[in-house]
């Protein structure tokens, strides 16, 4: 039976999890040994999900669709990784990080999931250390923090620019392990392109071998998701290039609720875009707003010079420079949360103060840092990132100001999941970005790595025994069954459909005319109408590419093109439900911004009456409308408040 | 910028490979080599003929997926990046520029100029991890470590596993590779437990898989993505000595 409640535990607050914990029951080590878990994507959530999971004895199958599992795109994460651990005395908690992440996520996010977030955190860091991630540490030999949006403590563990990457290096290796000891079996170069389902119930999947092009039956006890965000809908975004929602996708349409996709988040420091040849946007962490000031022109004879290129930023003087956000949000000043600082970024660019060609750059300037610590300081802390800017743009930031702009980055949307992380199918999970749980309407900096290893390390090995416990009397998972044939089939007809197509259009080009309807009607501003239209247009669009995309090479081989025309087959899927999830929420909160719905200020303006839910979307077909359903937020430890960075 | 490509095209692990020339115009000097190879591909599909494959994915030089031989150099002409993070202002309009996959026994080609470097993966599945389970360890300020040695084990584990090293290598070693890694976990108290184990278990693994021996060239550190030392090939060789010595 499918179920659409959020099992969050009754009681206190700071209770919850441990009493859950007591309640839940355990699978034994001997029974441990008879069921089979697939867990589907190696980032932070499935590395470490899958690492935990053989480490308790199950058999663990994982996939990826790259050559390597430490591949996966959280690698890419720069900044670093919360927890309450408040070593530096600053007065930090569990309650306060819960506090900021319910705030920050604009009061859109479930209470109970949130806290019990900012409780593992600390596990978390506690577990890096011991598999030794190389930590930035303070010269009497202990952790060093930083401090990332939407919080004014220093919470955030790194490792100089690359924590994600370190982060993933442990959780792969703790992976490798397991591999090793032969308890966990590794796919590379697989990609799911379905969930299987007997009875109602999660039993496997169907993997494409992306080398040799074979359609693989899998099946298990349970499947965990851990595939990521679809951020790449957009085409332009600091997504890895082959990261996807078609794995989410597929739980979807095979009747998971998918909650909360309008919940998009546009990153405020990204390389602005250079062209029309251009294939991925780059991040600049948001660490770099610990020492950047953010600014713009106060004249716009300054800004046309700025663009004839007759003068350079550092020519400009200081009081004809304006810090808008240290204007705007003087408590937070730089560092308010992304959505904000996104936003006002547009606002100045859309006002004609836009520092590049296009108009739509601003400056992030470590000037005044390096004259108070030093170039070598700065070189210590950010010089990864700043070699990565001169590389990309020719300009050296210790000595003209970094042009950014925002640029689509993380989806707080996902998969429906209750407390255990399981969705509305049973036995079927979902954790990571892939999930909608943790982040409300706007995820802080330094969160995702933490939910990612929050779910994997510590959440769903204990929620999925509950599950399983029911099942230790269930046999292997026989792949003959008829659900695997039917499953197998729909596969193959689809792509066997792609290649007959053998239009005029190839994916990219029509991958780029969707990145466009997106970013303009359900990018950083959205309305009714414009979003009315881009339901259209995405409609259009996908009967265009079912007649005329054309996709070279043959099955049965290595072909990128057939890997990215599935894909896209399944963005242009998402884009719709997008852009209906934000039709549908006629307020303004966090990520989601609708024109219609500011205060006087141009801040996001919620409607608590109306909209205080999680939209969790059902799907009904391909032609049908999905049908919404709403699970009512329950706030009643944290005051609901508008958001405010100003004092 | 206009361009001359000589692409190294092979159907399949078994096909035999050869040179092919094509021609690209209209190249901003602002885009990526990697956005280059697009607009190749694009351009091919749209005449009908098979695009080029090659790996790629953040694009942001760190996930490691990127290879390529350009010019006879791995990763390119420019230092210190990945081919994702080359950019065709490095080169000059009417350039010819050849492009091949890494070029060693362990990493086979899959097609173009995709290989197949999983014998890296088995290597650490071989011993390039220290044997804690989730859960159950101490308070992560519970051990303070120098500074200089969290820095040094920082520089270490910056190693993307690309494989540029091995291809560079005229006795295709993976040495920087293990090191790398050995390095990183040797040098700290954690990581120090079961050193020496990791080590032999990680040398004897690369031997086993047909990648070759060190001769101090230092080819590797010079092609290094991530100007990864030698110095930790050094730390290596004493973490294995070490383990010989308690044999």
């Amino acid at each position: 039976m499918n179920s659409f409640d959020s099992k969050a535990p009754a009681g206190d607050l700071a209770q919850k999890w441990s009493k859950h914990k007591a309640a839940i029951k355990v699978v034994s080590p001997a029974n441990k040994r008879k069921l089979d878990i697939i867990v589907v994507g190696t980032g932070l959530g499935g590395a470490s999900a899958a690492a935990s999971l053989a480490e308790l004895g199950y058999n663990v199958k994982v996939f990826c669709i790259q050559d390597s599992p430490r591949r996966a795109h959280s690698i890419a994460a720069q900044g670093g990784i919360n927890a309450a651990k408040n070593y530096q005395n600053d007065n930090d908690s569990v309650y306060r990080l819960f506090y900021d992440t319910i705030k920050g996520g604009d009061y859109r996010a479930r209470e109970a999931n949130v806290y019990r977030l900012a409780e593992v955190s600390n596990l978390i860091i506690d577990q890096c250390v011991a598999q030794g991630v190389p930590f930035a540490r303070e010269y009497g030999g202990l952790l060093d923090n930083r401090s990332f949006g939407g919080a004014q403590v220093s919470r955030t563990f790194y490792a100089r620019g690359q924590t994600g990457q370190q982060l993933l290096l442990g959780a792969y290796a703790a992976l490798n392990r397991n591999i090793g000891l032969g308890r966990v079996k590794s796919y590379p170069r697989h990609e799911m392109l379905d969930v299987v389902l007997i009875d109602g119930e999660a039993r496997g999947i169907i993997a494409r071998n992306l080398v040799t092009g074979e359609i693989e039956r899998h099946g298990a006890h349970a499947v965990v998701i851990a595939s990521g965000g679809y951020g790449n809908v957009f085409f332009l975004s600091t997504n890895a290039m082959n990261s996807n929602g078609s794995a989410a996708w597929q739980c979807y349409k095979k009747g998971a609720f998918f909650a909360n996709p309008c919940y998009t988040q546009i990153h405020p420091t990204c390389i602005p875009k250079h062209g029309d040849q251009q294939s991925k946007l780059t991040l600049m962490s948001e660490s770099l707003r610990n020492d950047g000031r953010i600014w713009v022109p106060k004249k716009l004879e300054d800004v046309k010079k700025l663009r004839a290129k007759q003068i350079k930023p550092s020519d400009i003087a200081e009081e004809d420079r304006d810090y808008y956000l240290e204007r705007r949000y003087p408590a937070f000043g730089n560092l308010v949360p992304r959505d904000v600082a996104s936003r006002a970024a547009k606002e100045r660019c859309d006002a004609g103060f836009g520092v590049n060609e296009t108009g739509l750059a601003v400056f992030l300037d470590f000037k005044s840092a390096i004259e108070r610590l030093g170039k070598d300081v700065i070189k210590a802390r950010y010089g990864n990132l700043f070699q990565m800017y001169e590389k990309i743009t020719d300009t050296n930031p210790y000595e003209q100001p970094m042009q950014i702009f925002p640029a689509v980055h993380y989806t707080m949307g996902g998969i429906w999941v209750d407390y255990n992380l399981m969705t509305t199918i049973p036995g079927l999970y979902a954790i990571g970005e892939a999930n909608f749980s943790d982040h409300g309407a706007n995820r802080l900096g330094a969160s995702a790595l933490m939910q990612g290893l929050a779910d994997g390390y510590f959440v769903l090995p204990y929620t999925i025994g509950d599950y399983l416990s029911r099942h230790i009397q269930d046999k292997k998972v026989d792949v003959s069954n008829p659900a695997f044939d039917e499953a197998e089939k729909a596969v193959i007809d689809k792509i066997n459909k792609i290649f007959s197509i053998k239009g005029k259009q190839t994916v990219d080009d029509l991958h780029k005319k969707l990145g466009n309807i997106m970013w303009e009607y359900v990018g950083m501003a959205r309305d009714e109408a414009g979003l009315k239209k881009a339901i259209e247009e995405i409609k259009e669009l996908r009967a265009e590419f079912w007649k005329d995309v054309y996709v070279p090479g043959k099955e049965g081989d290595f072909n990128p093109e057939i890997e990215k025309a599935v894909r896209l087959a399944d963005f242009l899927e998402i884009g719709e439900l997008m852009a209906r999830d934000a039709l549908n929420r006629n307020e303004s909160c966090g990520g989601h911004f609708r024109v219609e719905y500011q205060t006087e200020e141009g801040e996001a303006k919620r409607d608590d009456e109306n909209y205080n839910y999680v939209a969790a979307w059902q799907y009904n077909g391909s032609d049908a409308e999905p049908t919404l359903h709403k699970e009512m937020l329950n706030f009643e430890y944290i005051k609901v408040a508008q958001r405010n960075y100003k004092d | 910028m206009k361009l001359t490509l000589k692409i190294w095209r092979q159907a399949s692990p078994k096909a035999k490979g050869e040179f092919k020339t094509y021609q690209v115009d209209g190249i901003s000097p602002d885009t990526s080599f990697l956005e280059m190879l697009d607009i190749l591909n694009n351009d091919l599909i749209h005449k009908g003929e098979e695009p080029v494959a090659f790996d790629h994915d953040c694009r942001e030089g760190i996930c490691g997926m990127c290879s390529l031989y350009i010019d006879g150099h791995a990763h390119g002409p420019d230092t210190e990046i990945t081919t994702c993070q080359l950019h065709m202002r490095k080169f000059k309009d009417g350039d010819t520029i050849t492009i091949e996959p890494w070029r060693s026994r362990a990493f086979p080609v899959i097609k173009d100029l995709v290989v197949n470097r999983s014998a890296y993966d088995q290597i650490l599945q071989a011993g390039g991890f220290i044997s804690v389970n989730t859960g159950g360890v101490p308070d992560a300020n519970a051990i303070p470590i120098p500074k200089k040695n969290a820095d040094e084990s920082m520089d270490a584990a910056a190693c993307i596993g690309c494989g540029a090293c091995v291809a560079t290598c005229k006795n295709g070693s993976a040495m920087l590779f293990v090191a790398a890694r050995v390095s990183s976990l040797a040098l700290l108290p954690q990581g120090k437990v079961e050193g020496a184990r990791r080590a032999k278990a990680m040398v004897s693994k690369m031997e086993e898989l047909g990648f070759g021996g060190c001769t101090n060239t230092r080819a590797c550190e010079a092609e290094c993505p991530k100007g990864i030392s030698v110095a930790h090939i050094a730390r290596l060789n004493r973490e294995f000595l070490s383990a010989k010595l308690k044999d």
